[in-house]
């Protein structure tokens, strides 16, 4: 019963968080803390930052995270799954659709008009990292001892690494990892 | 249908696209756009598997579905790769880092959660991720502006506006520019077709 509970909260949420990330914050949290009670608020708090330290999307750590707590590794397991069976679906039959008519000249329209969108969200991604790591403030400010320096002295370093040296991404972030861990020991900041 | 022709779908392929996905899903942080360009890097560079415009459209698809974008791209690479069984292996692949993950954090939580070397790390971690996105927008944009068009650079400019200054929709700014592009086909310009990469 706890295993369906969880199972049908979570495609909830995997079906109502549409675009991802912070889109789904609030709809986790009416599932899980007002809804259901399955955490406290500040429960669900630790939780968002744990995602945002941990690997993978928000969603999915929720789902593990709670179903840990409600019903050990089988709750986890079954959450994760309600989590992803929505998208598994809708994707799915859009990826059908898409491949068959593809080809089509007004559907070619439509993807070369979405195409440029893509990039600039991909860019406007880039911009809020950019603006939440070298401004300690989280906004821009032209005051110099509001910057981290570290942070753009790493991004500038991975760029030349990542566009002219052609080194893997993944080995550039671990890099970065270690640079980080020892220059903000090193000044004291951080 | 005249596409990249697919890979051979033996025991390496599986195991190359789980293997993938699972490194890509294990190094992306706080989810959403990031894996993006990662993906794009592995499957069109690397792979050469994909190729750079329908990685855009598969893009566009997955932020407009519900769910995890990360989640969504697996689907569709995996789809396109390798029909219904690449789906399962990349989502399989995509899946596994986060419930591994979450669930050892969980048994350490409070020490986690409160330990200044993680969080350190992390950071220096974040602003090379800072360093991976502004790579792939560099080689995209170059792409379109090649083409030599007004449109299409007119609509990045305006969404990039939308989207990080104005804080609109993103599905909304999608549908918008999927309008625009509509419209000038039916106004009788004619769309490049997928295959034609610059």
């Amino acid at each position: 019963m706890t295993l369906l509970k969880l199972l049908w909260s979570f495609f909830q949420i995997g079906l109502f968080s549409i675009g991802g990330g912070y889109a789904a914050m609030p709809v986790i949290q009416h599932q899980i803390v007002d809804l259901h009670g399955w955490l406290s608020l500040p429960e669900f708090a630790d939780v968002i930052t744990i995602s945002q330290m941990t690997p993978g999307p928000i969603a999915i750590n929720a789902a593990t995270f709670v179903g840990l707590r409600v019903a050990g590794l089988p709750g986890a397991v079954v959450a994760t799954l309600g989590c992803v069976l929505p998208s598994f679906l809708v994707v799915l039959a859009l990826a059908v659709l898409y491949y068959r008519y593809r080809s089509l000249k007004l559907m070619k329209g439509i993807l070369a008009g979405m195409r440029p969108a893509v990039v600039a969200l991909i860019a406007s991604a880039g911009w809020t990292l950019l603006v939440l790591d070298f401004w300690k403030g989280q906004r821009i400010s032209i005051d110099l001892a509001s910057i981290d320096f570290i942070a753009v002295g790493i991004a500038t370093v991975a760029l030349v690494l990542l566009r002219w040296k052609r080194i893997n991404p993944i080995l550039v972030m671990a890099g970065a990892g270690i640079v980080g861990l020892v220059a903000y020991c090193a000044t004291g900041a951080g | 249908m005249n596409r990249t022709p697919r890979p051979v779908r033996g025991w390496t392929f599986y195991g190359r696209l789980f293997a993938a996905t699972f490194e890509l899903s294990a190094f992306t942080f706080g989810g959403g756009f990031v894996i993006i360009p990662l993906m794009r890097r592995k499957f069109v560079e690397k792979f050469h598997w994909i190729e750079d415009r329908e990685m855009l459209d598969l893009t566009a698809i997955a932020q407009s579905s519900p769910g995890a974008v990360a989640v969504n791209a697996s689907i569709l690479v995996g789809y396109r790769l390798a029909g219904l069984r690449g789906t399962l292996v990349a989502v399989l692949g995509t899946v596994l880092p986060p419930l591994i993950t979450l669930t050892l954090v969980s048994f350490f939580y409070d020490q986690f959660r409160d330990s200044r070397i993680v969080s350190l790390v992390l950071k220096g971690m974040q602003a090379s991720v800072v360093a991976v996105v502004l790579d792939v927008v560099y080689v995209l944009a170059r792409g379109l502006v090649k083409q030599r068009e007004l449109v299409p650079i007119l609509l990045v400019v305006l969404s990039f506006v939308a989207a990080a200054v104005l804080h609109f929709n993103v599905i909304l700014i999608l549908l918008a520019c999927g309008l625009v592009g509509a419209l000038t086909t039916l106004a009788g310009h004619d769309p490049r077709d997928v295959e034609e990469v610059p």
